[in-house]
C-alpha cells in the first residue's frame, strides 16, 4: 500500500502539471475562434446536463490541424527550429564536455567551487542575462569595441539580430544543463578503469575515446535532451537576439496567439510541437531499454 | 470560539478595505510622467500599481483571457472596439467622473466610431504614425534634399538601400504599416479587401531587406543615441527621442513628420475591464487623469496630444505650438483612421506581415 502511495506521487504530479494542461490545449486546438472571453468556442457548460456535454463534443473538429498543412510557413518554422536546436545542442556539447571533463578531473577540494561557478549565472534573471548579450553583441557593443581596438577588424561585425546571435544566446543559456549531467557521470567514473586501459597498452587519447566517452554516454544523452527540448520551442532568445528573418516555431506560436488571436490554431501548433518532441524521445527510450535487456 | 473569530473577522475586514484602496493600471511604456503617479497616491491615498506594455496584441490577449487583475487598461481605438464587442469592458459610470466635462468634442466625435456614445472609454492620448529622422545622417546618406516628410523616404527602395547602412527601424505593427503602404500607392488605407491588402506586400517586401529591426519601442533610444537614422514610429515617441538627444547634447538632431501623403491617426483609450477588481478606484484614477492640470502635465512630459480641451491652456508652447503634436487644420484633414479587421482578414494581415519580415 505504501509502495503504491509512493509511486502515486510522481504520477499525480505528471497528471496535474502535464496531462491535464495538455488535454486543455488539445481541447482548444479542436475549437473555433470567436470574439469573446475566452476567444474560442465551444466552452464546456456543465449546467446543461448530458445534452450540453454531447453538443460540446460534437462541435470539436480537426479543422485547425488541416489548416496547418495548407501553409508552408508552419513546417518551414518547425524545420528551422529543429535545425537551430540541433546545431545549438552540438555546439553546447562541444563547449560543455571539456568543461565537465576538466571539472571531474580537478582536485576534489576544488570541485564544489567549480560547480558553484557553473550554477552562479542562475542567480541573475535569465532575461537580464540575455539583455546583457544585446549590449555585448550590438554594433557598438563591447565585443566589437574590443575587436576594433585590437585592430582585428576594420568595421563592426553585425552579430546582433542574426542567427549567430541566437546560437550564442542558446549555447550560453543552456550550457549548465549540458555540463552538470556530464560532470555527474564523469565524476562517478572509476579511475582504475583508465589505468587498466593504459596498462593494457592503450594510449591516453585511445583510453579517452574507448573508456571515458562510452561511460559518459548517459550524461551526454541527458545533457543533449535538456538542451535540445527547451531550445526547440525557445521564444525569448530568438525574439531578443534574432533578426526578423530568424524563423522559429516559438515566434509563429506567439503570432498565432497574440496577433491573430487564434487560440485554436496556436494550440494546434503547440500540440504538433509536443508530438515532434515526444515521439522521438519515446522511441529512443524504448530502444535504450531493449539494448539494456540485451546486454543483460 | 468568539475570541478566535473576532481577530479573524478583523483580518478579513482589513483585507477587504486594503483591497479597495488599490488600483492596478496597465499602460503603454514611456507614456506618463512618473511624478503624476506619486501625486495620485498622495492625493487619493489609493495604492497605485503601474505596469507597462508595448503592444496592443499583448494587452488584448490578457483582456480576452479574462482575469487580468487590472483596473485600468489603455487599448488603441481599433483594439478597443473589438474588445468591447467581446464584452471585455464595463460601461463607465459618468456620475463618478465629474472631470469628463473637460473632454474635447473634436476627439470625442472621432473616438465614437470605436465606442458608440463613448460609453466604455475616455481618450488618454492621440497621435499620428509617421517618420522620425536623424537630420544629419539622412543628409549624409541621401543628400540635403532628402524627403523627410514623405513616405518616399521609407517606401522607395532606392532611398532605403542608401539608408540601410545607418539603420532603419519600422514599428512591428502590421495594422499601421500596411495602411501606410496602401496610402503610398494610392489605395484606401482602411481597405479590408485581401486583394487590396496584398498590394501592400509589394511595397513593404521591397524595402524590408533594408530594415534593421521591426520593433515598437527600441527605436526611441536607438534614434536618440544615433544608432539608427530613420524610424517609422509614433509621433510622441520620436519627439521623446528628439528631447533625449537634445539633453544628451550628442549632436543628434531628430525631426518628426507626419507624411504628406497622409498619416494614420490613432487614439489610446482608457477603459475599465469588466472583471476589474476595483472599479471604484479605477473611476477615481480616470477622474484624476481627466483633471486639466494632470492631463497637461502628462502631455507636457510625453509629447503626445490629449483629448482634454481644458488641459490645453496649461500645455507648454513646445507641445501645443508644435504642429507635429497638435496638427494644424490642413494636416488634421489629411489624417486617416482605420477600423478593426475581422478574424479572417486579420489572419491574412498577420501572414502577410510574417512574409514581409521573414521572407517566408
Amino acid at each position: 500500500m505504501r509502495r503504491y502511495a509512493l509511486i502515486a506521487v510522481p504520477y499525480l504530479w505528471l497528471l496535474a502539471l502535464f496531462l491535464i494542461p495538455f488535454l486543455i490545449v488539445v481541447k482548444i486546438s479542436l475549437s473555433d475562434t470567436e470574439v469573446s472571453i475566452p476567444p474560442y468556442t465551444p466552452t464546456l457548460d456543465l449546467s446543461g446536463g448530458w445534452q450540453s456535454v454531447k453538443d460540446f463534443f460534437a462541435a470539436l473538429d480537426f479543422e485547425n490541424f488541416v489548416f496547418l498543412t495548407t501553409d508552408d510557413l508552419y513546417w518551414k518554422a518547425y524545420l528551422s527550429s529543429l535545425k537551430i536546436a540541433a546545431i545549438s545542442t552540438v555546439l553546447t556539447l562541444i563547449v560543455g564536455y571539456p568543461i565537465a571533463y576538466g571539472m571531474a578531473r580537478a582536485e576534489e577540494s576544488w570541485r564544489p567551487t567549480l560547480l558553484m561557478l557553473v550554477i552562479l549565472p542562475f542567480w541573475t534573471s535569465f532575461l537580464i542575462r540575455v539583455y546583457a548579450w544585446m549590449g555585448i553583441l550590438s554594433n557598438e557593443g563591447y565585443l566589437n569595441q574590443l575587436l576594433l581596438s585590437l585592430g582585428l577588424i576594420g568595421e563592426p561585425l553585425t552579430i546582433l539580430n542574426t542567427n549567430t546571435a541566437v546560437y550564442i544566446g542558446i549555447v550560453y543559456t543552456y550550457l549548465p544543463f549540458m555540463i552538470l549531467p556530464i560532470y555527474a557521470t564523469l565524476e562517478r567514473m572509476d579511475g582504475s578503469l583508465l589505468e587498466a586501459a593504459e596498462d593494457l597498452g592503450c594510449s591516453r587519447s585511445g583510453a579517452f575515446w574507448l573508456v571515458t566517452m562510452p561511460l559518459s554516454r548517459p550524461g551526454i544523452i541527458a545533457g543533449c535532451f535538456l538542451v535540445f527540448i527547451p531550445s526547440l520551442g525557445e521564444f525569448v532568445i530568438p525574439s531578443l537576439l534574432g533578426g526578423s528573418r530568424t524563423l522559429m516555431i516559438g515566434k509563429v506560436l506567439w503570432e498565432e496567439f497574440f496577433s491573430n488571436r487564434d487560440w485554436p490554431v496556436a494550440s494546434a501548433v503547440a500540440v504538433i510541437l509536443l508530438l515532434i518532441l515526444i515521439i522521438p524521445i519515446i522511441l529512443f527510450q524504448r530502444n535504450e531499454q531493449k539494448q539494456r535487456e540485451m546486454d543483460q | 470560539m468568539k475570541s478566535t473569530l473576532a481577530p479573524l473577522a478583523a483580518i478579513v475586514l482589513a483585507a477587504t478595505t486594503a483591497q479597495a484602496e488599490e488600483v492596478r493600471v496597465y499602460n503603454w511604456s514611456d507614456y506618463i510622467d512618473e511624478a503624476l503617479l506619486d501625486k495620485f497616491e498622495a492625493e487619493t491615498g489609493i495604492d497605485l500599481i503601474y505596469d507597462v506594455f508595448d503592444s496592443n496584441e499583448v494587452l488584448e490577449t490578457k483582456m480576452l483571457a479574462g482575469g487580468s487583475g487590472y483596473d485600468v487598461v489603455v487599448p488603441s481605438g481599433t483594439f478597443l472596439q473589438r474588445q468591447i464587442s467581446a464584452g471585455a469592458f464595463q460601461p463607465l459610470d459618468f456620475s463618478k467622473l465629474p472631470n469628463a466635462v473637460n473632454l474635447w468634442d473634436v476627439i470625442k466625435s472621432r473616438t465614437e466610431q470605436y465606442d458608440p456614445g463613448n460609453a466604455h472609454a475616455i481618450n488618454y492620448m492621440w497621435g499620428t504614425t509617421g517618420i522620425g529622422a536623424n537630420v544629419g545622417k539622412v543628409a549624409e546618406a541621401l543628400g540635403p534634399d532628402a524627403p523627410l516628410n514623405s513616405l518616399e523616404l521609407v517606401f522607395n527602395p532606392a532611398n532605403m538601400e542608401k539608408l540601410a547602412s545607418c539603420g532603419v527601424h519600422f514599428l512591428d505593427a502590421p495594422a499601421e504599416l500596411i495602411p501606410a503602404a496602401l496610402k503610398y500607392i494610392g489605395e484606401d488605407p482602411d481597405s479590408h479587401d485581401p486583394d487590396v491588402i496584398a498590394k501592400a506586400e509589394g511595397v513593404l517586401s521591397a524595402v524590408a531587406p533594408y530594415v534593421q529591426k521591426f520593433h515598437s519601442s527600441e527605436y526611441i533610444n536607438a534614434l536618440a543615441n544615433g544608432d539608427i537614422c530613420v524610424a517609422i514610429g509614433w509621433s510622441g515617441d520620436v519627439l521623446q527621442a528628439r528631447d533625449r538627444a537634445a539633453e544628451a547634447d550628442n549632436g543628434v538632431e531628430i525631426v518628426y513628420n507626419a507624411p504628406v501623403e497622409g498619416a494614420l491617426m490613432w487614439f489610446d483609450m482608457m477603459a475599465i475591464p469588466a472583471d476589474a477588481p476595483n472599479p471604484d478606484a479605477a473611476h477615481v484614477f480616470l477622474n484624476f487623469i481627466m483633471d486639466a492640470h494632470n492631463m497637461a502635465d502628462a502631455s507636457n512630459y510625453v509629447y503626445y496630444a490629449n483629448g482634454n480641451l481644458a488641459s490645453q491652456e496649461f500645455l507648454v508652447e513646445d507641445v501645443i505650438g508644435d504642429p507635429a503634436i497638435y496638427p494644424d487644420k490642413a494636416t488634421l484633414e489629411n489624417l486617416y483612421t482605420t477600423t478593426p479587421y475581422s478574424a479572417k482578414v486579420q489572419r491574412v494581415v498577420t501572414r502577410l506581415w510574417t512574409k514581409i519580415k521573414s521572407g517566408t
